[in-house]
């Protein structure tokens, strides 16, 4: 079984974030880069698939030349190879990123049975790459998903609404977003960060297209208010903490 | 912990790491009330560098104040219950290494830091059972290396404060200003009201510079990354109940330690690349991705480590099922000359700086600055701390960041004792540098001055001298130095060498009160005629040494005072702090005015007479005066002292008068043999011979006037700093007594001839450390070559009844011993003893 990871370099904020002077972008000045947590999810979903199944598991990226740090920090967990799709640093709209995805897919000789990405990238949360992706390859997709087994050639797949569970069957090849407690990502060792160093990491430039989506700038969104409130100490704060947790429907 | 930020302190300390908890517990102490204690971060993490230190402390460091002072530190911590003693190993991967480790085992002996040996591979597989011990050629084993709880202590001591009454501490306070004025702090500005302070003491780490800044004051450092990770859990470690019960290894070639850690192991390392900081841009708590000064782990930089780390503990750096817990680049505070900046900062008074300071050093670093603080001074001597140390240049940031940049991965390295830093050199150039460098000067660096060390035109007078000049085939004591030196020494003594002296720092001192201020600093005679030169200690109130220097009396209130450069700022501000507040003397340093050129030698009369109109005798220019003369039309300052040993002079001009002062000695000295004579001459073989004293090595705040043997016969009526308790060393048996040692055979176990260096251990005949009444242990303060005796010379003080003529001792260099001989006990010359030379 072939499988083809997505992933987004993004900073790995803090609590507060700080635009830069044109508002146009995080300031990553002191920030540190990794992926998304829901990528971690898929990356990981990959790992198991190969370890179970057999098979190959590609990373996909398409960013400035620095994302190859998150390409081998998830080499180092058991993928197999990479491909770094190299910008020159500047946000691509979201048709341009499916586009080139699509081209890089189609370039491959592999041919995926199944393409996993994480729900939303944690910086720009636009939820269209896959959707774009799926679309253009002509394969189904199913996103948000928490659950996932693969037999005889169909992805079973869980995802949790409002109401409960919805199960979907997709034929592979196919197309799924995963999201947080589909499983839980390991870490790397550092045999994996040795092995890593070596594994291929394709370096392609991609071909820049003409954005269709312009970003005029950001706004940091209005801080929520921590919640925090004392209910008060020892003994004293029992009948307060009763009422919380009555409320909250714990007792 | 109070609510509402009171408006006035007596004393506002900025910081609630290690540091300035410490600060806050030892100034409490000492008997200081009404302290506030402010962080920007909460309590009790503030996010600095304490909050993410790996904790251990190896007690032993080749540098006397820094084993001293974590010395003090392990005692605080243990008193505080917050010390755990694992043992420590230092590996060797080199045989080089193998002989540092020698090295620094006789330091921690000079030091009075007990029971490390060398031991073999296979010694520390049992200590350590998860090392690949045939990676490894031995190790270095400290049984008292330990770690420590420093949060838990920092809260202690903040809660012993509180309980004292004597202060309260303050989070989330924003220091946003320091104000000062008439050059004295006078208030702290933050986002929750002012707080009006006598003093203001900044603990504040790698955000130090940024603060100190705010009261147009300077802090020399830079933060500066170090990397370390976590792996875990280890099947090797899951019966460990501990934080930490296995030895920690420093695995010193690869620059990198290892530590057990609970269940886990932390990695740490000093190898990768130098990654610095600027302390204004250091995120927020608010903006941190973990903390201010946890930076993300940048895997990129620990490559090579991961392998190193994989060599060493296979076991369990190999597993796969060991998985990273925890990474991050971790920042540290770095000085340009790798020691901490303490005292208060020479621009602005009661602003006070304890900053780059780590977590083995934090308790000691607090208590002894406090005692600076509070007393006046501390017990254990701080000079190379002293935040006073700092010329202007090294205040820029371009310097720091080169320096540290060079030396960061030199943390665990072999660092040669007169190892030279390649980075922003040439920063200060003598008139003479390019004349110098012609004649194949060597230059070495000295307070950013180049000053040639010995000259390459000298080299045929090595073999002139033959074994004279005491060839050394040992590769160590042969690095950073050169048999010219020698053979410098050798000729200078039957002809001339003229030296240059740029580096001196200068300083007058003038007006109605300037011999008042003179007399107060110095403990010999400062009211002397003008035209006399005196050479004096200046005492702390302790009664120890401060400095040594050399004034002038140019004027009936004109004093000039000529110090080392190395030294020459904190003299300046001593002297600064002792003007009268009504202005009625003043100090102006002229050290870039001004340029010295020595001359010295038997011929130095006939050089020097016949470039100038004075008479030069004997009898008209006596030995400790000084008078204006000319040389070839060049006015000059002529002092005749020496510190070589022979018959000569000083001549100081002004920087635009130096090449041609240069130029007319240079001439005349064609005609008498004269060559030029680089510093190894100056500050090693020629004052050796004669057994001066330098500040620093021999001269300090641990030892007395009297203890190194230059008391005066009769004491001056006028006051001056010290002189209480100097009377008192007077009326006392010192406790030991500055000697002067010969090594008796210097053959080593493979029968090469080895030279000390300086800093080993004097042992008794079997081999046993020598400890004074005061606990104070004997090792060597100063060594080097007495070429006209033939002799190695060590330094070193002895208790007063072991210090007798003739006494053998052993002296321990490498590992290996060496028998050496008292040859004179004071400050009597092994050379020349009655000064025929210099009196000529």
């Amino acid at each position: 079984m072939d499988v083809l990871v997505c992933l987004k370099r993004v900073p790995l904020a803090g609590g507060t974030l700080i635009l830069t002077p044109d508002a146009k972008d995080i300031e990553t000045k002191h920030l540190g880069f990794g992926i998304s947590p829901h990528e971690e999810n898929a990356v990981e979903a990959g790992v198991q698939l190969v370890e179970q199944m057999g098979g190959t598991l590609t990373l996909l990226t398409l960013g400035p030349s620095d994302a190859e740090e998150q390409l081998r920090a998830q080499l180092a967990i058991g993928a197999t190879r990479a491909v770094l799709l190299e910008t020159d640093g500047q946000e691509w709209d979201p048709q341009g990123t499916a586009a080139a995805l699509v081209d890089a897919i189609n370039a491959e000789e592999t041919k995926f049975d199944l393409i996993i990405f994480g729900a939303e990238s944690v910086d720009s949360a636009g939820y269209q790459i896959h959707v774009r992706v799926a679309h253009a390859l002509n394969r189904p997709i199913v996103t948000n998903v928490k659950a996932m087994k693969i037999e005889n050639g169909i992805a079973s797949c869980e995802r949790v609404v409002a109401t409960g569970r919805e199960h979907y069957e997709a034929p592979l090849p196919a197309i799924v977003t995963v999201r947080d407690g589909l499983n839980i990502p390991r870490y790397p060792s550092v045999p994996g960060r040795m092995q890593a160093r070596k594994k291929p990491v394709d370096m392609k430039k991609a071909d820049p297209r003409v954005p269709k989506l312009e970003k005029l700038n950001l706004t940091i969104a209005p801080s929520k208010s921590t919640g925090a409130e004392i209910l008060g100490n020892g003994a004293d704060a029992v009948p307060a903490l009763v009422e919380v947790l009555k409320k909250i429907g714990a007792l | 912990m109070s609510s509402k930020l009171p408006s006035k302190a007596k004393c506002v300390v900025i910081g609630a790491g290690i540091v300035g908890n410490g600060m806050v517990y030892h100034l409490a102490k000492l008997g200081w009330k009404d302290i506030v204690q402010i962080d920007k971060g909460p309590l009790p993490n503030p996010g600095g560098s304490t909050g993410h230190a790996s904790n251990f402390i190896f007690p032993v460091d080749h540098s006397k104040e820094m084993t001293a002072i974590t010395a003090e530190s392990m005692r605080q911590y243990k008193e505080f219950g917050t010390f755990t003693e694992s043992g420590g190993i230092e590996v060797a991967r080199t045989p080089e290494r193998m002989q540092e480790l020698a090295r620094r085992i006789t330091s921690a002996k000079s030091w009075g830091v007990d029971g490390g040996r060398i031991i073999s591979p296979e010694e520390v597989k049992k200590l350590v059972p998860y090392i690949d011990e045939t990676v490894i050629l031995g190790g270095y084993y400290q049984p008292t290396v330990g770690v420590v709880d420093s949060l838990r202590t920092g809260t202690l001591m903040r809660e012993k404060a509180a309980e004292m009454g004597a202060a309260q501490s303050f989070a989330n306070v924003e220091v946003q200003d320091i104000t000062t004025e008439n050059g004295r702090v006078k208030a702290v500005v933050t986002d929750q009201g002012t707080i009006e302070a006598d003093y203001v003491v900044i603990a504040t780490g790698c955000w130090s510079p940024k603060l100190a800044a705010m009261a147009g004051a300077h802090i020399p450092l830079t933060p500066a990354v170090h990397q370390m990770k976590d792996i875990g859990p280890v099947p090797f470690f899951k019966d460990t109940k501990g934080d930490i019960e296995w030895p920690i290894i420093r695995d010193m070639d690869t620059f990198m330690y290892e530590r057990q850690h609970g269940t886990g192991l932390e990695i740490g390392s000093y190898a990768h690349r130098p990654i610095l900081y600027n302390a204004e841009d250091l995120p927020s708590n608010a903006t941190a991705t973990l903390s201010p000064t946890e930076f993300a782990f940048t895997q990129v930089d620990f490559d090579i480590q991961d392998e190193h780390s994989y060599e060493l503990m296979p076991s369990i750096v190999g597993d796969e099922n060991v998985r990273e817990k925890y990474a991050c680049n971790g920042i540290l505070s770095y000085t340009p000359d790798g020691m901490p900046i303490l005292g208060e900062t020479p621009e602005v008074k009661g602003l006070w700086s304890v900053a780059a300071v780590w977590i083995k050093e934090g308790p000691g670093t607090a208590k002894s600055v406090a005692e600076w603080m509070v007393l006046g001074d501390s017990k254990i001597d701080l000079h190379a701390s002293n935040i006073a140390r700092f010329h202007e240049h090294h205040k820029d940031d371009k310097h720091v960041k080169a320096r540290v940049a060079e030396s960061f991965n030199k943390t665990y390295g072999i660092v040669h004792p007169l190892e030279q830093y390649e980075s922003n050199r040439k920063v200060r150039l003598s008139p003479y540098y390019d004349r110098e460098a012609k004649l194949g000067a060597v230059f070495y660096e000295t307070a950013g001055w180049e000053r040639p060390f010995w000259y390459e035109c000298n080299k045929d007078l090595v073999a002139k001298f033959g074994d004279k000049v005491m060839p050394r085939t040992a590769e160590w004591e042969s690095r950073w130095w050169s048999p010219i030196i020698n053979a410098e020494h050798l000729q200078m003594r039957e002809t001339a060498g003229i030296v240059d002296l740029t580096a001196f720092a200068y300083f007058d001192i003038t007006g109605p009160s300037a011999l008042a201020v003179v007399q107060k600093a110095a403990l010999r005679q400062m009211d002397v005629a003008i035209g006399r030169v005196v050479y004096t200690p200046v005492l702390g109130p302790n009664g120890g040494f401060k400095s040594d220097l050399t004034i002038m009396r140019l004027g009936e209130s004109h004093f000039r005072v000529v110090t080392g450069g190395a030294h020459g700022m904190a003299d300046k501000k001593w002297f600064a702090d002792l003007l009268p507040e009504d202005g009625s003397a003043t100090i102006k340093d002229i050290t870039s005015d001004y340029t010295t050129l020595g001359v010295w030698g038997p011929n130095a009369r006939k050089i020097v007479q016949e470039v100038t109109s004075a008479d030069m005798s004997n009898e008209a220019f006596k030995f400790s005066t000084c008078k204006e003369i000319d040389i070839k039309g060049v006015k000059v300052l002529a002092s005749r002292i020496s510190y070589v040993g022979d018959l000569g002079w000083e001549f100081y001009v002004p920087m635009a008068d130096g090449p041609a002062l240069w130029d007319a000695l240079w001439e005349s000295g064609k005609n008498h043999g004269m060559i030029p004579v680089g510093i190894g001459v100056y500050g090693t073989t020629g004052r050796l011979e004669k057994c001066y004293r330098a500040y620093g090595p021999e001269l300090e705040t641990e030892y007395t006037v009297v203890e190194a043997g230059m008391q005066t016969p009769k004491l001056k009526d006028a006051d001056f700093i010290g002189k209480e308790a100097h009377v008192k060393h007077r009326s006392e048996k010192p406790a030991a007594m500055l000697c002067t040692l010969f090594v008796d055979d210097h053959t080593s176990s493979t029968g090469e001839k080895r030279y000390m260096m300086g800093n080993e251990p004097i042992l008794t005949l079997d081999k046993q450390p020598i400890t004074d009444s005061h606990g104070r242990r004997s090792y060597v303060t100063s060594a080097g070559s007495a070429p006209s005796l033939g002799k190695h010379i060590l330094m070193s003080y002895l208790p007063t009844e072991l210090a007798v003529a003739g006494n053998k001792f052993i002296v321990e260099y490498l590992g290996e011993h060496y028998p050496c001989s008292i040859a004179e006990v004071g400050a009597t010359s092994v050379f020349d003893p009655s000064n025929e030379r210099i009196l000529a």
